[in-house]
């Protein structure tokens, strides 16, 4: 019994020992990223992660760094799941000069929490998350950037207002919001109940099962229901099976509105024919026709840098989203090393820029991203920074932008992730930070 | 499966018992002193509480013989019922504990009611109910998870006497302590007059009835008991390890994990529990961390994550070849080998 059991710690010992990190030189900043290249949802991390690496490589070679703070970053699997995700985090915590995580998953996002917030760093869930971390009062170190799942909520049902010749034209209208059988797709049923209440029109909410690759009872209760609108709320293989069902039911895709998690290629594609004419939100636009994806082409790809191996996926949603990603974080860099000096920067002093990270159009146009997405206005107390959100239309081929910029109606949402961010400091014994808490910023040392 | 020779007795310090109780001192007072962060958090903490499972999952399924592939679900239901414990009635730990045991234990009782009538692959396929229905509960009702929005919840900070296991040691600690007493239990349980009764509804259903076995009575106990020591398996994970509870954590797939960790580590034997998640849990996290050692960042994270499982893959079925009675057998023989060697010298 005891020669294996005497071995373990010598075993743990030395992985300890080698798996030791050597210290960061000076002037450089930490990605650790806890990514998914494997696994059901692999499209979506090499994606993902691809843009984000393209864009600080893209930042290290043309400019040196940010104001010659070089960018480094270390990746480690998680195949989307929580206890590796976890594992990662506890790996690569104690790499000194961490910027921010960015681990693109509700559930290790949610395993973070009281983590980053001990350690000081900032956690950001770009497009999706916890709705309530939008309260910066209760979660500084938690940043829903751009897009929460309330607003996104708010976002489609103002765009199908804006569709029908406004907000009062709702009156009478009759959607249905197809929902995956999820913790995910459950989180907007309050929300849609009340924007129907608020704006009057007809709400009947369906779920689909997980996995979600047989829905034909679901499609059957809608073609009964006849409705003037489907929001798609799904994930993984439900979303071609949703569009390829609708079509056999009859129900033009056109009128079929997909959330942030069914508007990519790759949902699309395998429905084929089915999917043309259907339309999703994004946050940003996909396609390479801005000054920064070109740079990227031309800086990255073109001397064989470029993370992602399949180049036709150059613009896709999930990579745009990475560059969109890449962006925001070096932006809040830049915006703390102007208050903190040119150097590495502690996760605190991250933290401080995220807060103050506004990013106006113009601002976006000057890093080549104007159309790509729209601006952002991150407060110490909003920490989704009012993101605005468009529609794109599939074409068969490519999506193609079909709206303005829109805007989610955060007033309505605030008091509702008040109550939920300030119930949950109650549970948790958290005080609620005022704004004078903002410049207690932990330096080095 | 043959009926395990018993050991004869021995005296009361053996070389092996000594062992024992130096492990458990360099885990109770080692551990917390020198070993990292990272060491307990991403290594020891699930280490345990799938130990912990593996050992429930072999009461019922080595020495009773029941095939089971639902111990995520009952994993969840102990997360869920000590969440919802904590809660809404706010008792003291060692109650939240019994308690979410307790619930575990009715809700396995329930599931384990096929069992007498169904035997093998055809209980192992209805205990798969348990795993779809649990999963699909927790899911579907915002109760359970007291309607947090996305149905993903943080796990409340245990506390018990005035401590609180908040910081990394005392969770490492608390977990630590938890798995010693259980393992303890089951080993005076196993090796007393129960071991008969299960023995012999493993191996000889028929033959157990004869001589007067209570063979449904046997069955329903094992399913309890087991779902239980489960059941608190996943008060660890979800409380000390994650700190976070959500149902797609508690799937098929962790069911299979669990399986998995019993087969592997060796039936009917307790020790196999820990070997097996040594093989299942710890091994692919070292292996992940010396690939990424030896690569440091030359190849892509994911064609490191399916090497990976190559070699996981490779080195269970070259374990299984080479001691189709898992880890624990090899273990025997390596010792015994050890001893002639000695003995020789």
């Amino acid at each position: 019994m005891s020669f294996f059991r005497r071995l373990a710690p010598a075993l743990l010992a030395a992985t300890i020992l080698t798996g030791a990190i050597a210290p960061a030189h000076a002037d450089e900043q930490f990605f650790p990223l806890q990514s998914y290249r494997v696994g059901p949802y692999a499209a979506g991390g090499t994606g993902f992660f691809g843009g984000f690496i393209d864009y600080l490589t893209l930042i290290n070679d043309r400019d040196g760094g940010v104001n010659g703070v070089r960018l480094t970053w270390a990746e480690g699997e998680t195949e989307y799941e929580v206890e590796k995700g976890v594992e990662v985090y506890q790996r690569l915590k104690s790499t000194p000069g961490i910027a921010a995580w960015n681990p693109l998953s509700v559930g290790i996002a949610y395993a973070m929490i009281d983590g980053v917030t001990e350690d000081k760093v900032p956690l950001l869930t770009v497009n999706h998350g916890r709705t309530d971390t939008t309260d910066g009062r209760v979660f500084p170190y938690v940043f829903p950037l751009l897009l929460n799942p309330w607003s996104e909520s708010s976002g489609i049902v103002n765009y199908i207002a804006a569709k029908e010749g406004g907000l009062e034209a709702l009156k009478g209208k009759k959607i249905v919001v197809l929902y995956h059988g999820s913790p995910y797709g459950k989180e907007t049923i309050p929300i849609y109940e009340l924007l129907a209440e608020k704006y009057g029109f007809q709400l009947i909410q369906i779920e689909v099962p997980h996995p979600g690759s047989e829905q034909q009872a679901q499609w059957l209760q809608i073609r009964r229901e006849r409705p003037d609108y489907v929001v798609l709320r799904g994930w993984g293989v439900m979303n071609p099976v949703a569009l390829t069902t609708a079509q056999r039911n009859g129900f033009p895709a056109d009128r079929i509105i997909g959330n942030v998690w069914s508007n990519s290629e790759e949902d699309v594609l395998p429905a084929g024919e089915a999917a043309i004419g259907y339309t999703a939100i994004t946050t940003q636009a996909s396609g390479q026709d801005y000054p920064v994806l070109k740079e990227v082409i031309a800086g990255v790809y073109d001397k064989g840098q470029g993370n992602l191996s399949d180049k036709a996926r150059i613009g896709s949603v999930y990579h745009n989203l990475g560059i969109v990603n890449g962006i925001l974080n070096v932006e809040a860099i830049r915006i703390a090393q102007a208050r903190f000096g040119n150097r590495t920067l502690t996760g605190d002093e991250v933290r401080w820029g995220f807060e103050h990270l506004r990013l106006s159009p113009e601002r976006v146009k000057e890093l080549g991203a104007e159309g790509l997405f729209h601006s952002i206005n991150v407060t110490w107390d909003n920490h989704e920074g009012e993101g605005y959100v468009t529609f794109q239309q599939w074409d068969g081929k490519k999506w193609n932008v079909v709206s303005d910029w829109i805007a989610p109606d955060w007033a309505l949402l605030r008091p509702i992730i008040e109550a939920s961010s300030e119930a949950y400091a109650k549970e948790k014994g958290l005080t609620i930070r005022t704004e004078a808490d903002v410049d207690t910023v932990i330096g080095p040392n | 499966m043959s009926l395990a020779v018993e050991a004869p007795a021995r005296p009361l310090l053996t070389g092996q018992r000594l062992a024992i109780l130096a492990l458990l001192a360099l885990a109770f007072l080692g551990v917390p002193a020198f070993a990292s962060p990272w060491t307990i958090e991403a290594i020891l903490l699930p280490f345990l509480a799938l130990s912990l499972a593996g050992l429930g999952l072999n009461l019922l399924t080595g020495y009773a013989g029941q095939v089971s592939l639902g111990s995520a679900a009952f994993m969840a239901v102990g997360a869920y019922a000590a969440f919802n414990i904590q809660l809404r009635l706010g008792l003291p730990l060692p109650l939240t504990f019994l308690f979410a045991s307790t619930t575990a234990a009715a809700v396995g009782v329930i599931f384990g009611l096929p069992s007498l009538r169904l035997k093998g692959f055809y209980l192992a396929v209805s205990t798969l109910a348990a795993q779809f229905f649990l999963q699909w509960l927790f899911n579907k009702f915002g109760w359970f998870s007291n309607y947090s929005a996305s149905g993903v919840i943080s796990a409340p900070v245990l506390g018990f006497a005035g401590i609180t296991f908040d910081s990394r040691e005392s969770r490492y600690l608390l977990a630590l302590t938890t798995v010693t007493l259980i393992t303890i239990f089951v080993h005076r349980l196993v090796n007393g007059p129960a071991r008969i009764n299960l023995i012999a509804v493993r191996d000889n259903e028929t033959a157990a009835k004869v001589i007067g076995v209570p063979v449904l009575r046997t069955k329903l106990a094992a399913f309890a008991l087991s779902s239980a020591i489960i059941g608190i398996a996943g008060v660890l994970w979800s409380f000390t390890y994650l700190r976070t509870i959500e149902p797609e954590g508690f799937n098929l797939d962790r069911s299979f994990q669990i399986l998995f960790i019993a087969i592997i580590g060796g039936l009917a034997t307790l020790r196999g529990a820990f070997l097996g998640a040594g093989l299942i849990v710890v091994f692919p996290l070292l292996l992940s961390r010396g690939s990424a050692w030896i690569f440091d960042g030359g190849l892509d994270a994911g064609s490191v994550q399916l090497t990976q499982r190559i070699v996981l893959g490779a080195t269970i079925v070259t374990f299984l070849i080479l001691e189709p009675n898992g880890l624990s057998s090899i273990l025997d023989r390596v010792t015994a080998r050890v001893r002639s060697l000695m003995g020789r010298t």
